[in-house]
């Protein structure tokens, strides 16, 4: 895909969004993958996130920029059920995957994250050889046959833009000998490896150096074609530069939750934000 | 124009150590290498004190199936090691095939799935279970265990499956054997195992388990594919540790061991380990040969645990290798 790496240093979101909308939006018809609707999220007596209501259309990327403790984090860990193992922890209100509640009674977790894969923010390999962090997913799917493992592990790899930097050392060498930046693709090659509708990414980047971190960026914008996207970043201009969709999250000073502020398509939300609050925080006001 | 400024002086002359650093550093120095001195200190001793009974009978003190203090007319003084060594070797090893698998198992209920609420009380408990004098296991086995035992196992066993395996042939006397000695060591090394893979397990990062979790694997996946391939050198360590508390264990071995220098294929049959025959017969040696040659024990058992220790270690370093590149 060409389009225009850019280090955004000195260039106005205005023009970043320009930029990038001239390489085109996709043809692939959209339609809404993941629907939160009053959504909320506790843990214990407290609540990190309340009443989100916000649609995350598919084959998209969606970024959820905000400052530190907006829960943001929590909102895209929600998504999966990864707080599924926390005391305390618990949601209310709907959040629907293709229409259909995550949080019912009878949604098992562990068949939801095979639909919904997860990146993290520091690359977490396992301590295998690359051939193996990329197939161990799909061992813990059931598939056994040698051929087929090692074609959809080369075709992850391929998909993460790693093969070529791993093709000769696939069995010799370690996951976690890469450097963080391959580490990171590795992970999302893990990722993909399974085939997951959806990918959550929490802030993928904030380990990784700006080269690294934009060659991850332009896997993210190549990934959509395939998946869905939620992204959650510090880093507003990569929110500019990756998502399609962005959503605002600030911490209720009086409440002491997160909500959402805004929502909304990428290039109207950095250029001409419906709420005070989302102007401030793009500006640089705060946050 | 500014003024000219001295360059800072950096260089003082003296050493680049502070003042409180020499003594500090000198004392730490000094307790370290008093460990390294206590070990070759108390080997010295050993090797010293056994000469006599070395120069006298060599191998056989090691490898020697008689030990007889006492000359008489049938029976000529003779000091052989073997049943000891062979008991210490055999009781050490049933403790460890029943301890081993229950101790992780409990390491990992209480690092992985136990409740919260449940976690400190019940690690409390484990870790009471390692802090209980091994003379009172000794008593509970003779008066508790050792009874059920007899009744429950030896017996029907004996009569049983006694007639074709040797290792569990009758008659039941006492019931005091290398296989009763086992159970009970097992049970005092089962709470170092448990606690020490636990904390072993804790120390796994969350982010191994969260990748597991993410690519869609339940919690047994996630707990045998994820979280102990990472910690494995460490519960080797730790099964290692316990290893070595059950070759060294002597008071409840001399309780439960029956102190018998017979070798018997039995398990059920009385026989002895190498602390219990030297805390036994080392106060009351009736020469200084014979206490040499307790002393060759002792020196035997220490080359033992030393040689085990080192295998381990040994053990633990190529697992680590095996898995460089790193922990993440």
């Amino acid at each position: 895909m060409e389009r225009a790496m850019t280090l955004t240093r000195g260039i106005g979101f205005g023009e970043l969004v320009a930029q990038r909308a001239k390489t085109g939006q996709l043809a692939v018809a959209t339609e809404n993958k993941i629907e939160m609707q009053k959504f909320g999220f506790h843990y214990g007596s407290f609540k990190a996130v309340h009443d989100v209501t916000m649609v995350m259309p598919s084959n998209r990327v969606t970024a959820i920029i905000g400052p530190s403790g907006c829960g943001k984090s929590t909102l895209l860990r929600s998504i999966n059920r990864m707080h599924d193992a926390t005391t305390g922890a618990r949601a209310e209100g709907q959040l629907r995957l293709d229409g259909s509640n995550v949080y019912d009674a009878d949604v098992d977790s562990v068949l939801l994250r095979r639909r919904v894969g997860m990146v993290f923010q520091r690359p977490n390999p396992f301590q295998l050889s690359i051939f193996e962090n990329v197939a161990y997913g799909l061992r813990v799917l059931g598939i056994r046959n040698r051929k087929t493992l090692a074609e959809r592990v080369e075709q992850s790899l391929r998909r993460a833009a790693l093969w070529d930097e791993v093709k000769d050392r696939l069995h010799s060498s370690y996951g976690t000998a890469l450097s963080g930046g391959q580490q990171q693709r590795l992970c999302i090659a893990r990722t993909i490896a399974t085939n997951p509708e959806v990918i959550l990414m929490d802030e993928p980047c904030s380990a990784l150096d700006p080269i690294a971190s934009l060659k991850i960026e332009d896997l993210i914008y190549d990934l959509r074609e395939q998946f869905t996207i939620v992204i959650v970043t510090h880093n507003m201009q990569q929110a500019a530069r990756v998502s399609d969709i962005t959503a605002f999250m600030l911490m209720n000073r009086e409440k002491h939750y997160g909500e959402l502020v805004e929502s909304g398509p990428t290039d109207k939300l950095f250029t001409a934000p419906t709420d005070k609050r989302t102007e401030d925080y793009i500006s640089g006001q705060f946050g | 124009m500014a003024q000219q400024l001295t360059p800072p002086q950096w260089s003082t002359g003296k050493s680049p150590m502070r003042h409180g650093d020499v003594p500090f550093r000198a004392g730490t120095v000094a307790l370290a290498s008093a460990v390294v001195l206590l070990v070759f200190a108390v080997a010295g001793m050993l090797y010293v004190s056994s000469q006599e009974a070395r120069t006298a009978f060599g191998w056989d003190l090691l490898f020697g199936t008689v030990w007889n203090p006492i000359e008489t007319e049938l029976s000529p003084m003779s000091f052989g090691g073997w049943p000891a060594v062979r008991g210490t070797l055999l009781s050490a090893l049933i403790a460890l095939i029943i301890a081993a698998p229950l101790a992780i198992g409990i390491g990992i209920f209480l690092a992985e799935l136990c409740p919260l609420s449940l976690r400190t009380p019940l690690s409390f408990l484990v870790e009471l279970l390692a802090a209980v004098p091994s003379v009172i296991y000794g008593v509970w086995g003779v008066f508790v265990f050792i009874p059920f035992f007899n009744s429950a196992f030896a017996n029907p066993i004996s009569t049983t499956i006694g007639s074709y395996i040797p290792w569990f042939a009758g008659p039941i006397s006492t019931g005091r054997g290398l296989l009763v000695t086992g159970v009970i060591l097992a049970l005092m090394i089962l709470p170092t195992i448990a606690s020490l893979t636990r904390d072993v397990l804790g120390l796994v990062p969350n982010t191994q388990r969260e990748a597991m979790l993410a690519i869609g694997a339940t919690r047994w996946e996630t707990i045998w594919l994820a979280v102990i391939p990472y910690s494995r050198a460490g519960i080797i360590g730790a099964i290692m540790l316990g290893l070595g508390r059950a070759l060294g264990e002597t008071m409840a071995a001399t309780m439960l061991v029956g102190n018998s220098q017979r070798i018997s294929e039995s398990l059920f049959a009385p026989a002895t380990t190498a602390a219990s025959l030297v805390a036994n017969e080392l106060t009351n040696s009736v020469s200084s040969l014979h206490e040499s040659a307790l002393i060759s024990v002792a020196f035997a058992l220490f080359g033992i645990t030393l040689f085990l220790n080192f295998g381990a270690r040994l053990l633990i370093w190529y697992v680590e290798r095996s898995t460089r590149g790193g922990r993440s």
